[in-house]
C-alpha cells in the first residue's frame, strides 16, 4: 500500500500522483509510439479507430460521467464534426485550419443545444437528447447542399505535413497525438474549478447551487465542451470512414457511445480508453461468438443487438463501475493482500431523488 | 372533408401512440423510472400474436387475449427479476438498463422469428366503410374502439377495484402504502405487467397497419412525445397527447409542401422538443411541476 503524504494543495491536483504514475504512463506512450514497428496496417487501423472512439468517449464522459447529464443523441455531435470537416476540406481549407474550426463549431452547437434544454433534468433530458439525435440525423439527410444527403459525401484526404492520410502509419500517429492532447485537455478541465463544478453538479445540484455554482451556465458549458471533444472525434472519424452517409450517425452509434462509457466505467477517464478498446473489438468478439454458437443461431443478424443488450444489462446490474472499477478492485486486492475486504466496493444504496415537488 | 378524413386517420395512429405512452405513464407514476423498452414490448406483442394467430391458426379474439396475457406475465417477471435489482441506483442506470433490455428483445425477435415482414389475417383487414363520403377502414375503427374499451376498463380498475386503489396509493406514497399493508413490490410488478399488457394490445391492434417486423419498436420513441405532451404522469394526458401527435403527424404529412420536406417523420420529435422548452409540465400534468433549474 502506497501512502502519499500531501503537504501542498498543488500536490492534490497534480496530474501524476507519484513517480510510479509518471513511469508507467511514459512507458505506455513510448509503447504506443513504437507500435507501428511491430503491427501491420490492419491492426494500426483498428487502433486508430479505438483512439477516435476514446476521444468521443471523453466527450460523453465529461457530460454523463462527470456532470451527470445523460445524452442519448451524441452521435449528432460526431455527425456535426464529420460533416463540417468534410465540407471545409472540400472547399479547400487545409487540415490544420479545419480542425480548430470544427472544434469551435461543435462547441457552439453544443452550447446551442445545451442552453434550451438545460432546464430539464434526469429522464426529460434523456428523452430530449434522444429526440434531438433523431432530428439531427434527419437534418443530415435533408440538408443536401451541405451533407450530400443520402448520396453521401466523399471526404477529401489532403496532404498534411507532407504526408497523406491514406498512409495508415501516419493516420495512426495523427489519431494518437489527438487522443493524448484530448486526454490532457480533459484532465486539465476536470481538475480546474470548471471541472470541480461539473462534479459538484453531478453529486448534488442543490449543494452545488448553494456553493455558488451557476447551474445553467455550467450545464451549458458541459454540453459545449462535450460537443467540442465529440466533434473532434467526428472529424477524425470522417477520415477513417472516407465516405460519409447520414445513416452512420444514427441512434445505434449514440447508444454505442453510451455502452462505451458504461462498460469502461462511469466517471473515469481511464474508462473511456478501456471502453473504446472494448467497443472497438466488439465486432471481432461477436464474430468469435458466432463461430462457437450453433450455426442456426450464429448466422443470425439479430445476434449483434442481442449481445449488445446483454453486455449493457450485465454491466449495469453487476459491475456498474465498469472495467476500470474492476481494475481498481484487482489492484486494491494486491495492494492490501491479504486483508482485502469485498465490502470496500459494496454497492451503496441511495435514496432515489424524486423529480416530484 | 379532407380535413376530417385526416383527423380520423390521425386519431387512429394517435391511439397507438397513446397506448404506448400510457405504459410509460403507469410505470413513471409508480416508480419514477422510464421504461425505454416499451416499444420493444409492443413489438414482442405483435410477434406473439403473429405466432398464435398467423402460425398456429388461433381465432383472432382468443389469440389477442392470450397474447396480452403472455406479455403481461412477461412484464411482471421482467420487473420482479431484473428491473427491481437496480432500485436505488441513479436514474441513468435505469435508462441504460431498459435500453439494453430493448436491444435484447429486438435481437431475440429477429433470431427467433427472423427479419422478414410478417402479417396475419384479422377480421378487420381490408374492409372499409363509407360514411358521408368519409372512408373509414375497419382497422382504424378497431384501434379507436379498442383504445376506448381499454381506457374505460382501466378507469374502472383504478377507481373501483381494490388492487387498482392500492396501485394509486403506492404511486402517491410508497412508504405510507407499505405501512397500510400494501405489498408495494408486488404492486409495482403488477403495474409493470399492466403496462406491458397495454403495449401488447397496441402491438396487436397496430399489426394490420404496419405489419409485423422488428422496426415497429421505434414507435416507442415517438410515444415519448405523446407522454411528455400529456404531462408524464397523467393517464388521460397520455391518450390525448398521443392523439394530438397522431393528428400533427398526419397534417404535416399532407401539408409537407407548405412546411419543409420530410417534416412528417420528425414532427413528433419537434413537438416533443417544443413542449419541453416552452411548456415542460405538459397539458394534463397533475400537481407535480417539472423540476426546473
Amino acid at each position: 500500500m502506497r501512502f502519499i503524504f500531501k503537504t501542498k494543495y498543488s500536490q492534490d491536483i497534480n496530474i501524476a500522483k507519484h513517480n510510479g504514475d509518471r513511469f508507467w504512463y511514459s512507458l505506455l506512450i513510448l509503447i504506443m509510439v513504437a507500435l507501428p514497428l511491430v503491427l501491420d496496417d490492419f491492426y494500426l487501423g483498428e487502433i486508430s479507430y479505438i483512439c477516435i472512439l476514446s476521444i468521443a468517449g471523453i466527450g460523453l464522459m465529461i457530460l454523463s460521467g462527470y456532470t451527470g447529464l445523460a445524452s442519448l443523441g451524441h452521435a449528432a455531435f460526431l455527425g456535426v464534426g464529420a460533416y463540417t470537416h468534410a465540407f471545409l476540406l472540400t472547399n479547400g481549407i487545409p487540415f490544420y485550419a479545419s480542425i480548430p474550426i470544427v472544434i469551435i463549431v461543435s462547441f457552439l452547437v453544443g452550447a446551442a443545444i445545451g442552453i434550451p434544454i438545460l432546464r430539464l433534468t434526469g429522464m426529460y433530458l434523456a428523452i430530449a437528447t434522444l429526440a434531438l439525435g433523431f432530428i439531427a440525423e434527419h437534418v443530415f439527410i435533408k440538408w443536401e447542399h451541405f451533407t450530400g444527403g443520402n448520396r453521401g459525401l466523399p471526404v477529401p484526404q489532403p496532404e498534411f505535413l507532407g504526408m497523406s492520410f491514406y498512409d495508415s502509419v501516419f493516420f495512426y500517429y495523427v489519431c494518437l497525438v489527438f487522443l493524448i492532447a484530448a486526454m490532457f485537455a480533459a484532465i486539465n478541465i476536470l481538475r480546474s474549478p470548471t471541472g470541480r463544478a461539473f462534479v459538484a453538479i453531478r453529486d448534488s445540484e442543490i449543494a452545488a447551487q448553494s456553493l455558488g455554482v451557476n447551474l445553467g451556465l455550467y450545464k451549458a458549458l458541459s454540453f459545449a465542451i462535450s460537443g467540442a471533444f465529440t466533434g473532434l472525434a467526428g472529424a477524425l472519424l470522417a477520415h477513417y470512414i472516407g465516405y460519409l452517409a447520414p445513416d452512420i450517425f444514427n441512434i445505434f452509434l449514440s447508444l454505442t457511445l453510451l455502452l462505451l462509457i458504461v462498460v469502461g466505467g462511469m466517471g473515469s477517464l481511464h474508462g473511456t480508453v478501456f471502453g473504446a478498446i472494448f467497443v472497438g473489438f466488439l465486432p471481432q468478439l461477436i464474430a468469435i461468438c458466432r463461430d462457437y454458437l450453433p450455426s442456426s443461431i450464429g448466422s443470425q443478424p439479430g445476434l449483434e443487438p442481442m449481445l449488445f443488450g446483454i453486455i449493457l444489462v450485465f454491466f449495469i446490474l453487476y459491475e456498474p463501475l465498469g472495467i476500470y472499477g474492476r481494475w481498481m478492485k484487482i489492484k486494491l486486492f494486491f495492494e492490501l493482500f491479504p486483508t482485502y475486504k469485498r465490502q470496500t466496493f459494496k454497492k451503496q444504496k441511495v435514496f432515489t431523488k424524486s423529480d416530484r415537488v | 372533408m379532407q380535413l376530417i378524413q385526416l383527423l380520423i386517420d390521425g386519431i387512429a395512429s394517435g391511439c397507438i401512440y397513446g397506448l404506448v405512452a400510457l405504459g410509460f405513464v403507469l410505470i413513471y407514476k409508480a416508480t419514477e423510472t422510464i421504461n425505454f423498452a416499451q416499444g420493444d414490448i409492443l413489438m414482442l406483442g405483435a410477434f406473439v400474436a403473429y405466432s398464435l394467430i398467423g402460425i398456429m391458426g388461433m381465432d383472432y379474439l382468443t389469440g389477442f387475449a392470450l397474447t396480452v396475457l403472455i406479455i403481461a406475465v412477461f412484464g411482471f417477471f421482467l420487473d420482479a427479476v431484473v428491473v427491481r435489482q437496480i432500485i436505488g441506483q441513479p436514474a441513468f442506470a435505469t435508462v441504460m438498463l431498459t435500453i439494453g433490455l430493448g436491444f435484447i428483445f429486438r435481437g431475440f425477435a429477429s433470431i427467433y422469428w427472423g427479419t422478414d415482414i410478417f402479417s396475419f389475417s384479422t377480421p378487420f383487414s381490408g374492409k372499409i366503410t363509407e360514411f358521408n363520403g368519409l372512408i373509414i377502414s375497419y382497422v382504424n375503427l378497431s384501434i379507436i374502439i379498442g383504445t376506448a374499451i381499454l381506457m374505460s376498463a382501466l378507469y374502472f380498475f383504478f377507481t373501483f377495484s381494490k388492487i387498482g386503489v392500492a396501485m394509486r396509493a403506492s404511486s402517491e406514497n410508497q412508504l405510507a402504502a407499505y405501512y397500510m399493508g400494501i405489498p408495494v413490490k408486488f404492486i409495482f410488478s403488477l403495474i409493470w405487467s399492466i403496462s406491458a399488457g397495454v403495449a401488447a394490445v397496441a402491438g396487436v391492434l397496430l399489426a394490420p397497419i404496419t405489419l409485423v417486423d422488428t422496426s415497429i419498436s421505434l414507435i416507442g420513441l415517438k410515444a415519448f412525445a405523446a407522454a411528455v405532451l400529456g404531462g408524464f404522469g397523467s393517464i388521460p394526458g397520455a391518450i390525448v397527447g398521443g392523439i394530438i401527435i397522431g393528428i400533427v403527424e398526419q397534417l404535416c404529412g399532407t401539408y409537407e409542401n407548405y412546411l419543409f420536406e420530410g417534416v412528417r417523420e420528425i414532427s413528433a420529435y419537434l413537438v416533443l422538443i417544443l413542449t419541453l422548452i416552452i411548456y415542460p409540465r405538459g397539458l394534463f400534468s397533475d400537481k407535480a411541476e417539472v423540476k426546473k433549474v
